[in-house]
């Protein structure tokens, strides 16, 4: 009897997240987006991988279709002011030792990645620049300028596809990172999964659930009319959940971004994207 | 002295929340998922279990379930089953024990605990040691649920 109504609530669920995502295509400026491909490998529970502009509503997935649109690229054109301005000890800007921001390309699609046996993050990147070769101070993980610089950098890479190596040294972060993506905390007891792959596609609430991927960041949210960052979005989620969140910029969430990272292989890098 | 001060006080604000007669939740005891008897031997107040169901800071079930008996509320979930017609699927008893703890008898749910106070990591510091709900608004909520009745 109870196994029965299971099997029909199961049912129920599935069919609901047929329809789930939505169907529309993303092209950004002309230039086509992949919202939507076959799941990486390593991923035991789901078939397809979607970015979470599919779950927006069609007024929120307006606005990032282009650019002037785009309510992100204030602070796009704000990291473009930081990236002339000096700063620190060594009297440099960014300016200074890059020719141009766009020979990054390519490079917001393969981080986090190990270097010298340290997993970094693009923030870690920018600020050990900072630090190293302005003799800047380092800036704060999710403060206006570092997002704005991430949201900068990040855009050169626009529609390049997520590749972030997880094999080889960065192995043991992404199994940390996947550990941390199952594990239930908080008092309402939940993991990642139970809310991002058990049950995307369907409401909680007020909120649509996507799968949680991370090919937008950082992400303009209407919400707080500002730039957020991959660790503050995973720190909202934890404090969701009543969980005392990892210290942004801490070794769990480095280890988290990498593994949601690889959860989003192949999926087109949208930063900056829009969101509510 | 200051701290055995504090101590005391932080005493006498548990003593004055825990009623008499209710049972604490490591003491509540399931058989098959269901929990028999009432955790305050208080009846439940079907109203105020409504309003439990619905406020974001309490039970928050809307966050999950559909239920055709709370219209006004706009923005219902979907991750649960619906709640029309529950009292008709379930017994008072099965209800108590889905509601003070599921995983008892929907294993692995992601449906929260209400009524545990231990058994979960790295709570707010604001919510550890604490249920979700009271144990009289378990009771409220499972009172409530009694009325969703569609035959
Ligand atoms: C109780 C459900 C729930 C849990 C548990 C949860 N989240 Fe979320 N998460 C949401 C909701 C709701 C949103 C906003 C809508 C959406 O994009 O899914 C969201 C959004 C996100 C996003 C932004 C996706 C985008 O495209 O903008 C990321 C990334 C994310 N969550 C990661 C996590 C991580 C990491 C964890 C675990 C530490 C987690 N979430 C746990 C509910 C949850
Ligand atoms: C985060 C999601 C979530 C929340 C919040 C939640 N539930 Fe549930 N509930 C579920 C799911 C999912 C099931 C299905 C059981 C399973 O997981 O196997 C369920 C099952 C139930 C059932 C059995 C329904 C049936 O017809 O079989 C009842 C009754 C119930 N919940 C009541 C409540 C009440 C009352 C609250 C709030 C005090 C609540 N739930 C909060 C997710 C939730």
């Amino acid at each position: 009897m109870r196994a029965t109504l299971w099997i029909t609530a199961a049912a129920i669920g599935l069919a609901g997240a047929a329809t789930a995502q939505d169907s529309n295509s993303l092209s950004i400026d002309g230039e086509a987006m992949i919202t939507e491909v076959a799941a990486p490998d390593h991923l035991e529970n789901i078939d397809t991988i979607y970015s979470g502009w599919r779950f927006r509503s069609p007024e929120t997935q307006a606005l990032e279709v282009d650019d002037f649109d785009n309510p992100a690229f204030v602070f796009v054109e704000q990291a473009e002011d930081l990236w002339e301005q000096v700063d620190g000890s060594a009297e440099k800007s960014c300016a200074s030792c890059h020719e141009s921001v766009e020979e990054f390309a390519g490079l917001r699609a393969q981080l986090p990645r190990v270097e010298n046996g340290e997993l970094v993050t693009l923030e870690d990147l920018i600020n050990r620049s900072r630090v190293e070769h302005m003799g800047a101070e380092p800036w704060k993980w999710s403060g206006g300028q570092m997002t704005a610089m991430t949201a900068l950098i990040g855009v050169q890479s626009r529609g390049m596809p997520v590749e972030v190596a997880i094999d080889g040294d960065a192995a043991p972060f992404w199994e940390k990172g996947k550990d941390l993506y199952y594990t239930r905390v908080g008092q309402l007891d939940m993991a990642c999964s139970n809310c991002h792959e058990d049950n995307y596609g369907v409401m909680i609430r007020a909120d649509h659930l996507s799968q949680g991927q991370v090919n937008g960041f950082p992400t303009y949210r209407l919400k707080n009319a500002k730039l957020n960052s991959i660790h503050g979005r995973f720190k909202g989620c934890m404090k969701n959940i009543r969980a005392t969140p990892f210290k942004e910029g801490g070794d769990e969430f480095k280890a988290l971004e990498l593994y949601i990272a690889s959860r989003g292989q192949g999926l087109s890098v949208e930063t900056p994207s829009v969101r509510n | 002295m200051r701290n055995a001060l504090k101590l005391g006080f932080a005493m006498m604000l548990c003593a004055s929340t825990a009623t008499a007669g209710e049972l604490k939740p490591m003491d509540v005891s399931f058989t098959d998922g269901a929990v028999e008897t009432s955790l305050t031997g208080v009846a439940g107040d079907p109203a105020t279990g409504r309003a439990v169901f619905a406020n974001r800071k309490e039970g928050n079930c809307l966050a999950c379930h559909t239920n055709s008996e709370i219209p006004e509320e706009g923005f219902h979930g979907e991750v649960g089953p619906p709640m029309d017609g529950v009292a008709d699927r379930w017994t008072e008893a099965e209800l108590r024990g889905i509601v003070s703890n599921s995983k008892n008898m929907f294993e692995g749910t992601i449906m929260p605990a209400f009524y545990i106070d231990s058994g979960y990591e790295r709570p707010l510091d604001d919510f550890a040691g604490q249920s979700i709900l009271t144990a009289q608004q378990v009771e409220d909520v499972v009172a409530y649920l009694m009325t969703l009745k569609e035959q």
